[in-house]
């Protein structure tokens, strides 16, 4: 069963190596395509199993549960990790076009790849050192890719990217040094049944106040997502579309992992600060994009403000709400990545992302335009693009939790997005070039252009297919969120049904007491 | 035992906690090195302090005979160490390359990649559309 499990870790590790010894040649960036196509059929595969037999695990090196690292994938897990490998297949391509040869030699296709490998592995692990282990995997590779061509931005951009989460990394691993020190156990399924029996429950709450502010800044949460905007509007493309696609929501993933398997014990204190630094972190992050002039800089703001959207579902921890995050989770990586992708072309046929430099590309490629109005308006919350109906349900759930100023501020955090959506159009496909251009897609070439406009079609075209057919996507949600508000089928796959079953009795013999 | 170390804890965070309050980015870094470090303490100390009782198994026995060291801890600290080696090398080595090519180490100035309000908006586009070297001098 573990094979399932540890191919979609071992390909992109392959892949990067691969590519790190042809990365002189152009053959790199085809073999990271090849790579990430494998990675999407091995992701497949895993869902297809998890969609069958439940809650998969596999105990690495046959280490028993919870001596060993265990590898789970229930199916949070599996879909976060297909739609990595769909993100990764996307903007490998695109990397065809977008990044430079110089960039190639000093090794992107191989960072990606690895960076790729940090994600699936942070998505698959039910042993919080390893999880922060793949953190740190994501991590270095990050700061690769993001400094890679050294322009004084980067460097600027990067020093604030790498000492925030460097800090963020430090709390991480002392909360975990701690939980161990209180349970003496690192897998997360194991915590989950030791951690409510802890007698020390005050102690637990601060531990898991350290987790919140790691998984925070990773995360771009209020008030610690400075690093965010300071960053991702400075390296390549197919950069910042795989950072803004992937990189916060391991941090959401993350968050929503530990706040619903291990820290469920003193929900009123936890999950009442989440509510309000979620509320607080969709409107500060879609007034940062309201104040910004720059394609790139505007997106930014705006993983904030979405993030706070997922965050809101955890935070309220009802069934609906958790569909809600999952749901907005899926959605939102596809339509970031292509809005990032998107403004790569923008950039390479009027030479800017600044919106005051730019324009008339709806009159000179107005397939452009028709590709970036899909997610523009599905993050903005358009009925029927995907970006609705992750709304509606969000909504929904905090209007039913009678959350009534969060739900308000949901719906005008929705409406100010479609603002900054509005100011991109005005500016960077109504308006006339300033200087006159007529920036058309028939100027790149031919290979360059599919290589670009291919798979900003192909996630379009995707936002498109949740939007109109939502329900099963929704259905998969459902049931995605009534694993992750009943762990039991978790706990019992990893530790075995022996010692989840002794646990249950235990802690009925507790109860009764 | 664990009381002394819990308080060199306490003061490394603190010491580290005021030197990465440092808008001097090589303060941050010398910061971090602390911090990382007692990170690592606290792992160590999680998973509580034996005196000489060396975690080895008699040949053909499955279990120690008594309480000996935890070797768990020592195995996350010294991953912990490698990786945040690791890291820290490539942040001094960012923070160099940054200073030698922004000119100064002091976090308020590096305003590149998010000028100022004004200096963003005040210059007009067409003359740093032509001219960027004067909007990079104006940076600097």
């Amino acid at each position: 069963m573990s094979w399932v499990l540890s191919i979609p870790l071992a390909i992109p590790f392959l892949t990067a190596v691969a590519c790190y010894l042809t990365r002189d040649t152009p053959r790199a960036a085809w073999i990271s395509v090849a790579g990430s196509a494998l990675l999407l059929a091995a992701s497949a595969v895993l869902m297809a199993q998890v969609l069958a037999e439940g809650v998969i695990a596999g105990q690495m090196g046959g280490w028993r549960a919870p001596f060993g690292i265990t590898l789970v994938a229930d199916l949070l897990s599996a879909v976060m990790v297909v739609i990595t490998a769909i993100t990764a297949l996307a903007v490998a391509v695109y990397a065809l076009a977008d990044v430079s040869a110089v960039q190639e030699r000093m090794g992107y296709h191989a960072l990606f790849q690895v960076l790729i490998a940090g994600v699936t592995g942070a998505f698959l692990t039910g042993d919080l050192f390893n999880l922060y282990v793949w953190f740190e995997v994501m991590l270095i590779a990050s700061f690769g890719l993001l400094v890679l061509g050294g322009t004084r931005e980067q460097l600027d951009g990067g020093i604030k990217y790498v000492t925030l989460n460097l800090v963020s990394t430090i709390l991480f691993l002392s909360g975990v040094g701690l939980l161990y020190g209180m349970t003496g156990t690192l897998n997360m399924a194991d915590l989950a049944v030791t951690v409510p029996r802890l007698e020390n429950q005050a102690l637990v709450t601060v531990v898991a106040m350290m987790f919140m502010i790691a998984f925070g800044v990773k995360a771009a949460l209020f008030p610690l997502f400075f690093w965010l905007p300071a960053a991702y509007h400075t390296p390549a493309f197919s950069v910042s579309a795989v950072f803004a696609g992937l990189l916060t929501k391991v941090g959401v993933y993350a968050l929503i992992r530990m706040f619903t398997l291990v820290f469920t014990g003193d929900t009123e204190f936890t999950h009442t600060i989440l509510l309000w630094v979620a509320g607080f972190t969709m409107v500060t992050g879609v007034l940062g994009a309201a104040a910004q002039q720059d394609f790139r800089k505007i997106l930014s703001f705006h993983i904030v403000s979405q993030i706070g959207y997922m965050i809101l579902g955890l935070a309220l921890l009802t069934p609906l709400a958790i569909v809600g995050a999952v749901f907005y989770l899926v959605h939102h990586i596809i339509v970031k990545a292509n809005l990032f992708l998107v403004s790569g072309v923008a950039n390479r046929l009027t030479g800017s992302t600044e919106l005051g430099r730019i324009g008339g590309l709806y009159a000179s490629a107005p397939l452009l335009a028709v590709l970036f109005l899909i997610p523009a308006f599905s993050l903005a919350g358009f009925p029927p693009l995907s970006g609705f109906w992750a709304k509606y349900v969000v909504v929904k759930a905090s209007l039913d939790a009678e959350a009534w100023v969060l739900a308000a501020a949901a719906l005008v955090v929705g409406a100010l997005t479609i603002y900054s959506m509005t100011k991109i159009w005005a500016e960077a496909f109504w308006k006339p070039h300033p200087e006159g251009h007529a920036p058309v897609l028939s100027a790149l070439p031919a290979r360059d252009r599919l290589a670009l406009v291919t798979p900003i079609a192909a996630l379009a075209v995707l936002t498109c297919v949740i939007g109109l057919a939502p329900e099963p996507f929704v259905q998969f949600a459902e049931r995605s969120a009534a694993q992750l508000i009943d762990p039991s089928d978790y706990v019992a796959t990893v530790l075995g049904a022996d010692a989840a079953e002794g646990a249950a009795r235990i802690a009925a013999l507790e109860a009764r007491e | 035992m664990e009381q002394i170390l819990a308080i060199l804890i306490g003061v490394l965070v603190a010491a580290s906690v005021w030197l990465m309050l440092s808008r001097n980015v090589v303060r941050f870094l010398f910061g971090l090195v602390l911090i990382s470090n007692a990170a690592n303490l606290v792992i160590f100390t999680g998973g509580r302090l034996t005196l000489g009782a060396p975690p080895l198994i008699d040949e053909g026995a499955e279990a120690p005979p008594a309480l000996v060291a935890n070797a768990l801890p020592q195995a996350l600290v010294l991953t912990a160490i490698v990786i945040g080696f690791g890291l820290l090398a490539f942040a001094l080595a960012l923070v160099f390359r940054a200073y030698t090519a922004l000119g100064t180490v002091d976090s308020d100035e590096m305003r590149l990649a998010e000028p100022p309000e004004g200096e963003e908006g005040a210059a007009p586009a067409s003359r740093r559309a032509t001219t960027p070297h004067l909007a990079r001098e104006a940076a600097e």
